[in-house]
């Protein structure tokens, strides 16, 4: 009997699911190492005791971090062109896509702006004259260096567009007759029924932010104006301590151990870890629509 | 006949008026497209003006527009003549090549799995865990593994040693680098990846697995004659699309794993023109490498984005 229904059910979605199991954890555990580590006592880690759960749990690397100046001064300056960055790029790119998404035939050279905008997917003038023009417009070491050049993003630009065309035209023809105005129709109407779109493209613009360090390393050529990514990458990747103030041979020695990076390391991918699964439906909706039934 | 034409003469003002009010409703059409136009004027048309810094003697004293000393193509010449330059570019096609490659097969084996999956709630816990790596940026995940990863201390290491095997120091060894550089980032692409594809698995037509399934078709061969054929469509158009790319394979990984112990196998063009560039200050040089990926990738991806819209019927916009 019992023999009947194990044949009966299939082996397959229990192996599946196993497997899926495991993929899952090979994407966790290296974070929950992490984690583990800056749990632990310094000497339990060099030792090589810590797996995947804390050894000999002790908070001092998140207190030796809370007196670190120079951690909380480079996730001000992160949290600041989040909070900017994001707002001036999404302004502009829900500006853009809206104009965009009108037939040629209806506004006149929709066509060329657009190949005007796409062509700079196709090609861009490298590293270097976007360096030199960056240092010519004097926005070395001020915010604005972090926040104008990428502004305008034109792969979200073509999401959004792609994403305002499948809007069923009634809506917008029952405003015109109405005498809405184009910014009206935009902001009252087009936004409101792009929320999925909209909130894929602010929370990748967000999180771009977030993660950005390369602008913050070549721009800034003060250590005290790095946005964090650019602070963890100096001061665990290429593990360059000039930039702390009043470092002595001790605090030295800490700031290097493996539990404090593990503790910086955590604290930076925190907020993003927390914020994109309450997103998800919507990106996983945002990204079908917007790229490929376009 | 005189009367109609005086009628039409007679309307021709008022139809012009008409005109007038038609176009006048676009205008706040073009005033919206105008802070986007600037910025793009800025930050990236000048830059593509900027590029004959790669033919000039460039001093950045005199500026990105100021009366700069011509040279030609020396600095091509230059690049090329450099003991590195050939293996760069190299190592970056061949990163990106099995990047994309082994990337693509990883996330249409797992889509079509976590398809198979018929519990929503375990669908939605694997789907939400795997995407998580997407979204960590190189920076955290470049500490996590160099940690990991160490000869000294790291935890594989120390599991190696456990099982008897001798340690490997895998980002400081020629034949260790590339293949922990493929393998982290399919790691962190490959579950944000089953996104397009598992769209495109569940909008197949339910009706294909059912007329299959009551000829008795197994769950391999649906796999095989339905869902795989069903997305052809889609993974020959992603993979157009990104060998379009093959020239970025990903400078904010490489960077911060990368050491000078790994330059054979690990230098890129982009870690090239950053050395080149801001750390030599050899300016026109790297301009020059910086262009020379540009050119081959503008061929690259008109191509791919032309093939895509030749034979998959893709349209961008």
């Amino acid at each position: 009997m019992l023999l009947k229904l194990v044949k009966k059910m299939s082996v397959f979605p229990i192996i599946n699911g196993i497997i899926l199991l495991l993929l899952s954890m090979l994407c966790i555990l290296p974070i929950m190492h992490i984690i583990a580590i800056s749990f632990s006592s310094s000497i339990a880690v060099e030792t090589g005791k810590v797996g995947f759960i804390p050894y000999d749990f002790t908070l001092s690397a998140y207190e030796f971090i809370a007196q670190r100046i120079e951690f909380w001064r480079a996730m001000y300056v992160t949290i600041q062109r989040v909070i900017i960055g994001g707002g001036i790029s999404m302004l502009l790119t829900v500006l853009t896509a809206y104009p965009l998404s009108k037939e040629d035939s209806y506004l006149k050279g929709r066509n060329i702006f657009a190949w005007v905008f796409f062509i700079t997917m196709l090609v861009g003038g490298g590293l270097i004259p976007w360096y030199m023009l960056i240092k010519q417009l004097n926005l070395m070491d001020t915010l604005w260096a972090l926040v104008l050049p990428g502004a305008v993003q034109v792969f979200n630009i073509v999401i959004l567009l792609n994403f305002f065309r499948q809007l069923p035209k009634a809506l917008e023809e029952a405003a015109v007759i109405d005498g809405a105005s184009h910014f009206i129709i935009l902001f009252k109407i087009y936004i409101p029924s792009a929320m999925p779109a909209l909130a894929t493209l602010t929370l990748f613009t967000l999180v771009g932010h977030w993660n950005s360090w390369f602008d913050g390393l070549i721009l800034m050529n003060f250590p005290e104006k790095y946005p964090l990514q650019t602070y963890l990458q100096t001061m665990i990747i290429a593990k360059d301590f000039s930039l702390m103030t009043g470092y002595n041979v001790q605090s030295m020695g800490e700031i290097s151990s493996k539990t404090v990076q593990a503790a910086q390391i955590f604290l930076g991918a925190l907020p993003v870890m927390l914020f994109y699964p309450f997103l998800q439906k919507y990106f996983v909706k945002g990204i079908v629509l917007g790229s490929v039934k376009g | 006949m005189d009367v109609i034409e005086s009628v039409v003469e007679i309307n021709r003002p008022h139809l012009k008026f008409k005109t007038f009010q038609k176009y006048k409703s676009r205008i706040p059409l073009y005033i919206m497209l105008i802070p986007g136009l600037i910025f793009l004027v800025i930050f990236a048309y000048i830059p593509m003006v900027g590029i004959s810094i790669a033919f000039q003697n460039f001093n950045p004293a005199i500026g990105l527009f100021g009366q700069q000393i011509w040279c030609g193509f020396d600095n091509f010449i230059y690049l090329f003549q450099l003991p590195g330059t050939k293996q760069a570019i190299w190592n970056t096609v061949y990163i990106s090549f099995m990047k994309i490659f082994f990337g693509t097969l990883i996330q249409i084996a797992v889509s079509i799995m976590i398809n198979e999956v018929r519990s929503s709630f375990y669908k939605r816990y694997i789907q939400t865990i795997i995407y998580l790596p997407f979204f960590l940026s190189w920076i955290i995940l470049s500490g996590i593994f160099i940690s990991m990863l160490s000869p000294t201390d790291g935890i594989i290491n120390n599991t190696l040693q456990q099982l008897g095997i001798d340690k490997i120091f895998f980002l400081g060894d020629n034949k260790w680098f590339p293949t922990v550089l493929i393998s982290t980032d399919i790691w962190k692409n490959f579950g944000f990846g089953t996104i397009i594809y598992l769209a495109t698995i569940t909008s197949i037509d339910p009706q294909l697995y059912e007329s299959a399934s009551m000829d008795g078709a197994t769950r391999w061969q649906k796999v095989r004659y339905i869902t795989l054929p069903e997305m052809r469509m889609i993974i020959v158009l992603l993979a157009l699309l990104s060998l379009g790319n093959i020239l970025n394979a990903g400078f904010d990984q490489v960077f911060n794993l990368y050491s000078p112990l790994v330059k054979q196998s690990g230098d890129i063009l982009d870690t090239l023109v950053y050395r080149l560039g801001i750390v030599q200050a050899q300016y026109g040089v790297a301009a020059a490498a910086g262009l020379f990926k540009s050119a081959v990738s503008l061929i690259l991806i008109s191509t791919s984005y032309y093939c895509a819209y030749k034979y998959a019927d893709y349209k961008m916009f």
